[in-house]
């Protein structure tokens, strides 16, 4: 915190300073400081791909993709069952998150009263909820599932457990998509006869899409890499089938790869690096397409 | 009343009109319903959490739990004292900030205040990719690199497989875009004006960033840095694969020491059942985490809206 003296201080002696003040010593070193601190992160990101590749691309094989994992022969399981579980879920997670966050995020930006306290609650909430511990998530479905009867280890469970995880995300997102589309379009179509839900429905919306898809693409990629809340639901590690629908068992690959990372053998450590290459593939392939969308799609009014 | 009632002033779709179409009714109900959804799930947080924490509370008294120093539920004569596992969150957390603070803050000035356009460019996909790791990766990565290559053998500091300081620096790392991006936002919001008049009163770009840009922009500042820390309280994957197994007070950096999340994690993947005190005993920590965190949450956003109003 700056003392009163100090700013006395430096206010005693301003002309030596000026834009040519640039050049003095203090203030290279601060720009060096502050290059360093990027240069960390840069380096950190930097490390932490090449030591992962550098494990486990040996053991990104066949086997990886066609088989089930072993505790016996850790050298020649697979991630089978986590891959085809990620993909299932995540599936489950998007047609359950999609339609209630776009509708939610479509009655908040187009129809609510932000002058009503009830309206402005929900606001506060989302944005609580955006930052509650994912996994809060899982105790929240884990109990759902207690109540209504729903067997916890299955992937409409494990769907359940991150479509409420992002959610506040994908709503908070698609706020921001519907407001970027300019007044004028919902006026032409409000004074050509069209009724308010009509309006959003052919036009605010379409005009929206390419913004709403980029944060719900963003959204799943999250929910993709996201183990927490799935710990919740209990069994999930040693799945040897592939999920064959709703009411299935599963597991996913960040739920594999902590698996294979607790245990001590160096087999399982190998086999959670070439699984975690996988995985940030298909993260690599999901926020690419979030990218294209954007840069492609996006009007700029 | 019909349709879409009165609505915001500033939409010209919330016109307020009658509707002729029930179809349109409904779908009204829908999206309002959607909109709820939101606040039923803050409700079903809080009844899920409090129904087996109570049930707990009714056997352990809350004084216990929470000025307790001994956590060992599986014993034969188990004891709840939850500060252990409050420890061990608050050491892997403070790490975490130690790290995330100077590294998110320099590299939200830099790109705020320093960084050309083109270089933003390459550099804010960066931090955005180092947002997008998940958190078990960071965990692995602390696991079998921070630990062994970094710590002990370039540091010499001696650790082992688990410590609170491998798991607080990878969460340090994980939380740096957090604190970067939004304080960046609070800077790049701070108007051209004030800088223009600390240039004209003969400040340079250092003095003006430090002075000027920094104490406008502090509440956001702020924001950041406190939703990083509820991050770091609440994340569970780095801090299950790399703190430790083990509930006890933790009092260095380089022991050992299971945390709250890590806690709930453990247990709930292990065999505790249902209706047992022990397997309660999760949903109390949970209790504890959600509170902490909320309390975090809503100073953050508090702080946020007081920068978004000041500019």
């Amino acid at each position: 915190m700056v003392t009163i003296g100090a700013m006395v201080g430096t206010a005693v002696r301003p002309l030596r300073a000026g834009r040519h003040g640039d050049r003095s010593p203090a203030s290279i070193a601060f720009l060096v400081l502050l290059w360093i601190t990027l240069l960390f992160a840069i380096a950190a990101l930097a490390a932490l791909l090449i030591t992962s590749f550098i494990d486990g691309i040996d053991r990104v094989d066949g086997n990886l993709f066609t088989q089930y994992t072993s505790q016996l022969f850790p050298d020649r399981g697979g991630a089978r069952a986590a891959i085809l579980g990620s993909l299932w879920v995540i599936g489950t997670t998007a047609l359950l998150a999609i339609p209630l966050g776009v509708a939610a995020a479509v009655y908040l930006e187009e129809f609510a009263d932000p002058r009503r306290w009830y309206n402005r609650l929900i606001e506060v909430n989302l944005q609580n909820l955006a930052a509650v511990p994912a996994i809060i998530y899982g105790m929240l479905t884990a109990g759902l599932a207690l109540t209504i009867g729903l067997r916890r280890g299955v992937v409409l469970a494990g769907g359940i457990a991150l479509a409420l995880l992002i959610l506040p995300v994908i709503i908070i997102s698609g706020r921001e998509a519907l407001r970027a589309v300019p007044a004028e379009i919902r006026q032409g179509s409000l004074a050509l006869g069209a009724s308010p839900l009509r309006t959003v429905w052919h036009q605010t919306l379409p005009a929206a899409i390419p913004g709403v898809a980029t944060g719900t693409i963003l959204a799943l990629s999250r929910a993709l890499g996201e183990a927490a809340p799935l710990l919740l639901l209990g069994g999930l590690v040693f799945i040897t089938y592939d999920p064959d629908g709703l009411m299935s068992g599963f597991t996913t690959m960040p739920i594999q790869i902590f698996n294979w990372a607790s245990q001590p053998q160096a087999a399982f450590r190998t086999l959670a690096s070439a699984a975690i290459i996988v995985l940030l593939g298909m993260l690599l392939v999901m926020n690419a397409l979030a990218i294209v969308i954007r840069n492609r799609y996006q009007k700029r009014w | 009343m019909a349709g879409p009632r009165v609505g915001r002033p500033d939409r010209p779709t919330s016109v307020s009109r009658q509707s002729s179409r029930n179809g349109e009714r409904i779908a009204m109900l829908g999206l309002r319903g959607a909109a709820l959804l939101s606040i039923a799930i803050t409700v079903g947080i809080v009844i899920a959490l409090l129904g087996p924490a109570l049930e707990f509370f009714r056997q352990v008294p809350v004084m216990d739990f929470l000025s307790g120093t001994r956590w060992a539920p599986r014993f034969s004569n188990p004891t709840y004292g939850v500060l252990p596992l409050v420890t061990g969150t608050a050491w892997t957390t403070v790490i975490a900030l130690l790290l995330a603070i100077p590294f998110g803050l320099g590299a939200a000035v830099y790109l705020s205040e320093y960084a050309p356009t083109g270089v933003r460019k390459v550099l804010k996909p960066v931090l955005e990719l180092l947002a997008g790791v998940p958190s078990v990766v960071y965990g692995y990565f602390a696991l079998t690199f921070i630990a062994p290559d970094v710590l002990k053998g370039l540091l010499g500091i001696q650790v082992g497989t688990f410590s609170v300081l491998a798991a607080g620096i990878a969460l340090g790392i994980m939380i740096i875009p957090t604190v970067a991006s939004l304080s960046e936002d609070a800077m790049s919001a701070v108007p051209m004006a004030l800088r223009q008049g600390s240039f004209a009163l003969g400040a340079n770009k250092m003095r003006t960033t430090l002075r000027v840009v920094f104490p406008a922009a502090i509440s956001g500042i702020a924001a950041s840095v406190i939703l990083g820390l509820s991050r770091a309280v609440g994340e569970t994957m780095i801090v299950a694969l790399v703190a430790g197994t083990q509930a006890r007070m933790v009092t260095g950096a380089t022991q050992p020491g299971q945390t709250m999340t890590g806690f709930i994690a453990q247990t709930a993947t292990g065999e505790s059942t249902p209706g047992t005190i022990a397997f309660d005993s999760l949903y109390a920590v949970g209790l504890l985490l959600f509170v902490l965190t909320l309390i975090a949450n809503i100073i953050s956003i508090r702080l946020v809206r007081h920068f978004r109003e000041a500019y």
